[in-house]
């Protein structure tokens, strides 16, 4: 069936060359090139000639020059030249698409042309591209008549509706139909039909169709256009939701990384580290700094930076992670609060060495081009650094579930935090042990860098706009289980986007900053705390 | 009597103190206003403010000296107190400038006429009054202070977990007053003080007496903490800091306690606030940053905390190398203080007074030890207990009294 329908298009595409041909006996089959030359001071009926044998041609240069030629772009020289306009005072040849040198050219004056011969010309415009090969050509045109809804295209829609096979596209094409046909003039069943296609569209653009309708409609009509203006608000209004949620997921999953090495640590230590976010803030320009390497030796490179930069930022923020542990957090084991100011410390250490390092001003870090953009899935706009981000923190989530389930590392690691003195009377070098998790603690804080500077600044001050989210994460999700991070995380990503439509983002942040003030009050120890004597030491 | 009794529980130590700043408080402005300029012992214009903005500090550092040195609480939003305690004095000085701001409109301050409010908010009345203002200047730091505490302590937030979230304290505040609609200016905050009860701020006379009105107010905080120190309830204090658990079994109400000395606490800082404002002439929401409120942190550990002087020495100390450091070498400053933070936590967890007094009973120690080999009879002093055992003193037999903190 599918194969037949394929065949059945440039079938039919040719019944209307046919047509068309007949309407200009004089043209025979020609080429684009042959044509073009004659519109040259051509009175309306040979334009009109000249539209239909373009059409004949079926090819692709044919659509520019037709689609100039309807909207008054196209222009003829006193040479003989035919030009299409492409910006103020710029024209280029409408044939081999030369920039037009006016010395030569002498003056360009409009090709005019009347209503009957524009509406030719829409709708050999409309049959290139609704009967086109390419689905994306024949969903765009959709798309475009849906926005004009011009009552002339619904013969047109008709035919090709007809042949359309491709589910996605017979859609555009009747809401394209329908927003036509509303303006026509039809019956009231066909109007209430009209309406619930482009209500089922469910968009701002069907709304304003809709609205736009509403004016002009009798009262039978308005009926109808109201049920399904409010049938599109609340799809709206679902999608709205959708969107919130997913831009909350992406705010959680932001939170997740930057959270979750902190939560290892202080899970398994006691230890809050506050220079947990100049560790984000290293692995960041840690990508910066593999990006220019890869700038100034091999740019085709380029996109693989991120994949260079995410072992290493691990392997960087890691050591400097197991270096701290040893070199200052092992002196202070049962203070936590001296360890806090002591990593505080640390952290300004850190930032002004980066600022003397690689000064004070924001980096520069790009993109690959597999990240930039966005696509949509429904009501949804998605971009795609986002989305990888929200893909790349749940991997990291999960590589971590399979260290701390799967790995020996891992069954020492729940040990000790479950309980030290025993864990270590089993034989388990606590030492050892802390010192690798502090490791796996920052390189992890590292990989968020790497994420984090593709969503934001890369500056000195990266870490700390972070590090006091971090914290409610940890707080609020409880320590020792890494699935009370993710749903912490996750949580308040999600809160916090739900609360800024209606509080502005500075009021939702502090509504969330006392709900979970509040929330301590009831379970200090977070979401899934631990339980069992051992945690009051 | 009175005055002997409160001498006797004081110490002597404690009373060099007092004396010490209270001749300051007489010594620096007179040298200031009487002495001619150019004299070698005139304290400078300059200088003066930035005394008394030290002194300020110190009293801060000494409120969360209190809680952190006594009662174990380390809490990593005083610095949110000492700005409440400021905004309620930028609020009375806002009100003073009466007509002379730039809109000459005498009843709502510049930034309220520009952002086109029509009427003064319900928060801003009765700041025209200094009384008012003083008495909120003590009270709006301590109501906060005594809520947050009567929840977290009640529910038992202890250790890393209170720190957090006194930081998010501080830090929610922070949002809340860079709000415009706070109605506090935002991120301006409050400045272009004219003057205070009826004195033009920028004179040298009001200056001076600014200064001697820091020294007092420290004098008089260091006479109340050397007092709650030094009885019964400061005993138990000690006792939560080493063992919280214990002393909540013994029968003590540990977070009445607690709310007591945090509430104390914050009543101080906010008053060392209100003073701070009108030395430096503005306040901003810039005061609730978490990292300032961490420098407290570093002051009190710096100077030595578990001891009354400590924090003000610190304080002192801490800040006049920043105005140095960040005069000449700007860049240097935060490598400083980040490796004093480092340093003094890992190799003087007591401070510069713990290692004055180890120094001072090891020298003690020597000479004992050096007299009685002479075989001078001299009975070998004791050192002193840096660190008081939460132990039961004898005048409180009954330990299931229940303590005096209401």
């Amino acid at each position: 069936m599918g194969s037949l329908n394929r065949f059945g298009r440039p079938f039919l595409a040719l019944i209307f060359i046919a047509l068309a041909a007949l309407a200009a006996p004089s043209a025979k089959a020609q080429s684009v090139a042959e044509i073009v030359p004659q519109m040259y001071d051509a009175s309306l009926g040979d334009l009109r000639d000249a539209v239909a044998a373009l059409v004949a041609t079926g090819e692709d240069a044919a659509l520019p020059i037709l689609q100039a030629l309807g909207a008054g772009n196209l222009y003829e020289a006193d040479n003989g030249g035919i030009f299409i306009q492409t910006g103020r005072n710029q024209y280029e040849d409408a044939l081999t698409g030369a920039e037009a040198d006016l010395d030569v050219t002498g003056d360009l004056s409009t090709i005019r042309i009347n209503n009957s011969l524009r509406r030719d010309i829409a709708a050999a415009v409309g049959s290139l591209t609704l009967m086109s090969e390419n689905p994306a050509t024949r969903r765009a045109a959709a798309a475009q008549m849906f926005s004009t809804a011009d009552p002339a295209n619904i013969e047109l829609l008709d035919q090709a509706l007809a042949e359309e096979d491709n589910p996605g596209v017979r859609t555009v094409m009747e809401q394209a139909r329908a927003a036509a046909m509303l303006r026509a003039d039809i019956s009231e069943e066909d109007f209430a039909a009209a309406v619930a296609v482009i209500a089922a569209r469910g968009d701002r653009q069907a709304l304003g169709i809709l609205n736009a309708n509403l004016a002009n409609a009798s009262e039978a009509e308005r009926v109808n256009i109201e049920a399904g203006i409010s049938r599109i608000n609340q799809s709206l209004q679902l999608w709205g939701i959708g969107q919130n949620v997913w831009y909350g997921v992406s705010l959680g999953s932001v939170l997740l990384l930057a959270a979750i090495g902190l939560a290892i640590t202080f899970g398994v230590m006691g230890v809050i580290n506050m220079a947990h976010g100049e560790m984000v803030m290293i692995g960041a320009y840690v990508t910066f700094f593999v990006q220019e390497i890869i700038r100034t030796t091999n740019p085709g490179l380029f996109d693989y930076s991120l994949a260079i930069a995410i072992p290493m930022a691990f392997a960087v923020t890691g050591l400097i992670g197991i270096a701290i542990e040893r070199g200052i957090i092992r002196w202070l084991y049962g203070r936590p609060l001296e360890t806090l100011l002591a990593t505080w410390g640390l952290s300004l250490i850190i930032q002004q060495g980066v600022r003397t390092i690689f000064g004070a001003t924001n980096r520069e870090v790009g993109n690959p081009s597999w990240m930039s953009g966005a696509f949509e899935l429904g009501g949804l706009a998605i971009t795609w650094n986002r989305m990888w981000i929200v893909v790349f923190a749940l991997v990291v989530f999960a590589l971590l579930l399979l260290v701390l389930n799967k790995t020996p590392l891992g069954l020492q690691m729940r040990a000790v935090t479950q309980n030290r003195r025993m864990a270590s009377a089993m034989g388990i070098r606590t030492p050892w042990v802390d010192a690798m998790t502090f490791g796996l603690g920052s390189g992890v804080a590292g990989l968020a860098g790497v994420a984090l500077s593709q969503i934001d600044n890369v500056s000195p001050n990266l870490g700390q706009s972070y590090i006091i989210d971090s914290f409610m994460v940890v707080v609020f999700g409880g320590v020792g289980n890494l699935w009370g991070t993710l749903v912490g995380a996750l949580t308040l990503g999600v809160a916090n986007k739900f609360l800024e439509p209606y509080a502005g983002a500075v009021l939702a942040k502090i509504l969330i900053l006392v709900l979970i003030i509040l929330f301590i009050q009831r379970r200090p120890r977070g979401l899934f705390a631990l339980k069992g004597r051992a945690v009051e030491a | 009597m009175i005055t002997a009794k409160i001498f006797e529980k004081l110490g002597v130590k404690a009373i060099w103190v007092v004396a010490i700043l209270l001749a300051l408080a007489i010594a620096v402005p007179m040298s200031n206003l009487l002495l001619p300029v150019g004299h070698p012992l005139r304290v400078p214009n300059y200088l003066v403010p930035l005394m008394g903005q030290y002194l300020t500090y110190a009293t801060l550092a000494l409120a969360l000296d209190l809680v952190w040195g006594y009662c174990g609480i380390l809490s990593l939003g005083h610095g949110a107190f000492f700005a409440l305690g400021g905004y309620a004095m930028g609020m009375y000085l806002m009100r003073q400038i009466g007509t002379r701001g730039v809109y000459s409109n005498a009843v709502l301050p510049d930034f309220m006429v520009f952002l086109g409010w029509r009427e003064l908010p319900w928060y801003w009345q009765g700041f025209d009054m200094f009384w008012f203002a003083a008495i909120m200047m003590a009270f709006v730091p301590g109501l906060l202070a005594f809520i947050f505490g009567w929840f977290a302590f009640r529910s038992r937030v202890t250790g890393v977990y209170l720190s957090i979230i006194t930081q998010a304290l501080t830090y929610a505040l922070m949002l809340a007053f860079f709000r415009n609609d706070m109605g506090f200016g935002g991120n301006n905050g409050l400045t272009d003080f004219r003057d205070i009860l009826g004195a033009p701020i920028p004179a040298a006379t009001t200056r001076a007496s600014l200064f001697a009105a820091s020294a007092i107010l420290l004098a008089l905080c260091f006479i109340l903490c050397s007092l709650i120190v030094r009885s019964k309830l400061g005993k138990v204090m000690v006792a939560v800091r080493d063992a919280e658990s214990r002393t909540r079994f013994i029968g003590y109400r540990v977070e009445n306690v607690k709310l007591f000395a945090f509430t104390v606490s914050a009543v101080m800082a906010g008053l060392a606030g209100a003073l701070y404002v009108p030395q430096v002439g503005i306040i901003n929401p810039g005061e609730f940053a978490p990292a300032n409120s961490i420098e407290v942190v570093i002051w009190t550990a710096v100077g030595g905390r578990g001891t009354l002087v400590g924090p003000i020495i610190g304080a002192i100390v801490v800040n006049a190398a920043k105005s140095y450091f960040t005069g000449t070498f700007a860049d240097l400053w935060l490598f400083i203080l980040g490796g004093m933070f480092v340093f003094v936590t890992l190799f003087m967890p007591k401070g510069i007074v713990g290692i004055f007094t180890s120094t001072w009973s090891a020298l003690q120690q020597r000479r004992a030890s050096a007299s009685a080999e002479k075989g001078v009879d001299t009975e070998p002093p004791t050192p002193p207990a840096q660190k008081p055992q939460p132990r039961q003193s004898n005048d409180a037999p009954d330990g299931a009294k229940p303590s005096p903190a209401e």
